[in-house]
């Protein structure tokens, strides 16, 4: 018997006999998450992380306290009821544990995975501040995967109420459109998704790469959807084909959600940007993925530069992203350039973490001046500045500061921009009346209701680029609203 | 949603063109707007493509493509009653339309596909439309009658001087250009280097000039950044800005830079998918 097998019969058994004492759990060592060795995943893209198996999450979830002032639950932006479904795992009731998540998050095995876990619940967690560190913290996200997993192959559907003969427009197919479709749908309304690619998804399939999040997981959830009887309609590109005004007064939608993202990608505005071999993050993922560049050749048509020297601007996921899959794609020298130190990266830690073990090679407190060509036009290399932090600016971080006289050269021939993403334009441009901020985020109120009446938004067009499961907590506010809405009219 | 094909015919030795189910588009779509489509819906190129005309009634809109890579290839090898895997648009801004009086329209090889619908809305408007179009040789001329059946004055040109007036499309340009009065706006699709001296031409006479830019895209969407180009030292991106801009405020230099990035795996492509290659003055 393994070694953690002997230890969970023996908790079990100390369980049985009269319960475990905070000193036991403490004792319990934090189970690592098993993963494909560094310098084989390099080379393919297979998920990483390989989740836990029975033993393992049944030894984690025995770490939790059962805290009388469950912390953790304040930390996730959908308040699930993590001590109860964690306990549920300690006794093997997995079925339960899934139910109880479910009450709260519809896409466990995506939050699970791709939630920054360190910064919400398990940041609050009591077991990570004892140690003083978070890594250390019950780890709730893989327990929540591990949940999501042992469900097997088929997702319960959701009861569909009796038909309202109300229909609800859904905008967009990402997280915070899955969830208000799924929502609003249960309580019996016609649901009729429009998506502007031929995929649905989302970031979680253009974006987010399959070696972090397999497709598989997310089209398993819009076959619920579908199986739910939610239309789902692709390369409808809302605003062009139709606009707002339109499927409202003449398709006969009582309401619309709008879920469309954050995908307009930033530039840095230096010289060389122009260049053959710069791509936004967006494009190169997008190629990577949605149109598989990785099979360039074998029945893929999407081509992608052949990358050796690959710079990648950035220090969020978006960043990790792109450096990881440029490896995955053959590249010799992956570097990855960020203006600030490590510790104000805003990529999940544990994507640091993988990527410096893949052999990304992290070059902080750098910038580029510019990108340098060659007579072809072809990036042949990137000027970079050194940085030292100075005071702290108005985000409370210290402000990088540029070192005069310290331009050095990357030897790079292709750079990838991933410095972030603002507003999609398109909706607010045609949709006459429709409140945006200066940013061009569409605003509205604590319902997620905007200025239009029966128009309702969530997810990142609302908050700029942030998280899936902030997506999914607004989709799900709009849906309660909508669902409201469409009752009081009745 | 089905995209079946309901009619497609040979227009030169590598110029197609189809009606293709689509009637949203149909309905939604003006002058100098675009499609992505896609061959099948999984694996593939998508393709952007000028809507070239549309019938409400049936519901179909009029596509015209040149074959010059593997998807290109592809879609001119299907057959009618066979189906497109998607069709995605209307894309980018329309074209402004309205009574400037004497527009002169000027097109380059497929140039003209594009320019047919702007051109027609020109006249439908009330403006008098003088058509310039050029091609290489004989065979690539495309839409002659078209343009002919509401053209106030057409020019053809060839290269080679197989067809029409032995000239580059600037010749009779700056002719147009010189009359006195000028014309008042001028329109010009075709290869960016042809669209870059036409620019050149106009600007010597100071007149306003349009041009439309098939730059590489991805999404379609603006959500890449692939299509953009520079306009007025600022970044665009043609997908959502465009497709049509100032033509003195392009930045052709980069643009013909940035359209040659990916010739040589889409080569690699096409050749996989068929011997032979056929490449005729889109790009060079
Ligand atoms: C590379 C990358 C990595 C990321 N990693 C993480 C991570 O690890 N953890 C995390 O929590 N978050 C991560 N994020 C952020 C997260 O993916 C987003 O916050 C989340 O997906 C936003 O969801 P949304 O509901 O707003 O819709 P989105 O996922 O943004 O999807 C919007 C959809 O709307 C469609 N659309 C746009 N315009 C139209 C239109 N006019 N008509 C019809 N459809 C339209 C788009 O095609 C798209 O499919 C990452 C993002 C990226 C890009
Ligand atoms: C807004 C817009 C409207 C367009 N309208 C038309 C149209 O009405 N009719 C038409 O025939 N073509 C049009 N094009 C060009 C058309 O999209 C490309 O020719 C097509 O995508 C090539 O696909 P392919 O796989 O067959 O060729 P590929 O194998 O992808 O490429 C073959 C060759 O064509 C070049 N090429 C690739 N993509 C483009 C592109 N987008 N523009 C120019 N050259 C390219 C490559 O550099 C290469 O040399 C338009 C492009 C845009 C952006
Ligand atoms: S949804 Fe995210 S924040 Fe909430 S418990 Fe799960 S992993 Fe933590
Ligand atoms: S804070 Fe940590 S230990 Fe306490 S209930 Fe939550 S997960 Fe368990
Ligand atoms: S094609 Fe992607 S932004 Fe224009």
């Amino acid at each position: 018997m393994s070694d953690d097998r002997t230890l969970l019969n023996e908790l079990l058994e100390k369980q049985k006999a009269g319960g475990l004492k905070p000193s036991d759990r403490y004792a319990i060592p934090p189970q690592p998450m098993p993963a494909q060795e560094a310098s084989e995943r390099r080379s393919n893209i297979s998920e990483v992380a390989q989740g836990y198996t029975e033993t393992q999450a049944r030894l984690e979830a025995m770490r939790c306290l059962q805290c009388k002032t469950a912390p953790c639950m304040e930390g996730c932006p959908v308040r699930i009821r993590i001590k109860d479904f964690v306990t549920a795992i300690a006794e093997g009731q997995y079925g339960e544990a899934l139910a109880i998540i479910k009450e709260n998050s519809l896409l466990p095995a995506v939050c699970g995975r791709v939630c920054p876990q360190e910064v919400q619940c398990q940041e609050k967690c009591t077991v990570g501040k004892k140690f003083k560190d978070v890594d250390k913290a019950v780890a709730i996200g893989r327990l929540e995967r591990f949940a999501a997993d042992r469900a097997g192959a088929a997702p319960a559907v959701p009861q569909v109420a009796a038909p309202t003969g109300k229909k609800v427009a859904i905008i967009g197919s990402g997280p915070g459109s899955i969830v208000a479709a799924a929502d609003t749908r249960r309580a019996g309304h016609e649901v009729t998704v429009f998506e502007a690619f031929h995929k649905p998804g989302g970031v979680m399939v253009y974006g987010i790469p399959e070696f972090r999040l397999p497709k598989a997981i997310v089209q398993q959830e819009i076959d619920v959807l579908k199986q739910m009887g939610v239309e789902i309609v692709c390369n409808f590109v809302v605003g062009r084909t139709r606009t707002v005004d339109q499927l409202m007064k003449d398709d006969g939608f009582d309401a619309v959600y709008v879920g469309v993202g954050a995908g307009l990608p930033s530039f840095m505005n230096i010289p060389g940007e122009h260049l053959i071999g710069v791509y936004s993050a967006n494009e190169y993922l997008t190629r990577a993925n949605l149109m598989k560049a990785y099979n360039f050749g074998k029945g893929a048509d999407t081509p992608i530069a052949v990358s050796k020297r690959v710079a990648v601007l950035g220090g969020g996921n978006v960043a990790m992203d792109a450096a990881r899959t440029a490896l995955r794609l053959g590249a010799e020298k992956v570097y990855l350039v960020y203006r600030r130190s490590e510790k104000e990266m805003p990529a999940r830690l544990e994507e640091v973490h993988h990527a410096k073990e893949e052999g990304v090679d992290f070059r902080i407190l750098q910038n580029p001046k510019r990108i340098l060509g060659n007579g072809d036009g072809n990036v042949a290399g990137m000027e970079c500045l050194k940085y030292e932090l100075g005071e702290p600016d108005s985000s409370g971080r210290r402000r990088p500061v540029p070192i005069e006289g310290s331009e050095f050269t990357l030897d790079v021939d292709t750079v990838i921009v991933a410095i972030g993403n603002g507003a999609n334009p398109l909706i607010g441009q045609t949709t006459p009346g429709l409140e945006l901020n200066k940013w061009g985020n569409i605003v509205v109120d604590e319902k997620c209701k905007t200025s239009l009446e029966g128009v309702y938004a969530g997810g990142d067009i609302v908050l700029g680029a942030a998280t899936v499961i902030l997506a999914m907590g607004q989709g799900r506010t709009a849906a309660a609203a909508i669902n409201e809405y469409l009752a009081s009219k009745a | 949603m089905s995209h079946r094909i309901v009619s497609k015919k040979q227009l030169s030795e590598h110029v197609f063109t189809m009606e293709v189910e689509a009637p949203l588009v149909a309905q939604a779509r003006r002058p100098g707007q675009f499609v992505i489509v896609g061959v099948s819906d999984d694996y593939g190129e998508r393709i952007p493509l000028t809507i070239a005309g549309a019938d409400t009634a049936k519901g179909t809109i009029r596509l015209i493509w040149q074959r010059v890579g593997k998807s290109t290839s592809e879609m001119a090898d299907l057959k009618i009653g066979e189906t497109l895997g998607y069709v995605a648009g209307p894309l980018g801004k329309p074209t402004h339309i309205e009574n400037f009086g004497t527009v002169v329209c000027i097109g380059g090889g497929i140039g003209n596909a594009p320019l047919l619908p702007i051109a027609r809305g020109m006249k439908e408007a009330g403006n008098t439309v003088i058509s310039i179009l050029g091609a290489r040789t004989k065979e690539l001329v495309i839409l002659e009658d078209e343009f002919a059946a509401f053209s106030d004055e057409l020019i053809v040109v060839t290269d080679d001087g197989s067809h029409g007036r032995k000239a580059l499309v600037t010749e009779p340009l700056a002719e147009i250009c010189g009359r006195d009065p000028k014309p008042a706006l001028a329109v010009a699709i075709g290869p960016a280097i042809m669209m870059k001296f036409c620019c050149e031409t106009t600007r010597k006479f100071a007149v306003p000039t349009q041009v439309s830019l098939n730059t590489i895209m991805v999404d379609g969407t603006g959500m890449c950044g692939g299509c953009r180009v520079e306009v007025g030292g600022q970044t665009k991106f043609v997908c959502v800005d465009g497709p049509e801009f100032d033509g003195h405020e392009v930045n052709f230099d980069i643009m013909m830079k940035r359209l040659s990035a990916y010739r040589n795996l889409e080569q690699k492509a096409h050749e996989a998918y068929k011997q032979h290659r056929c490449r005729i003055g889109l790009n060079d």
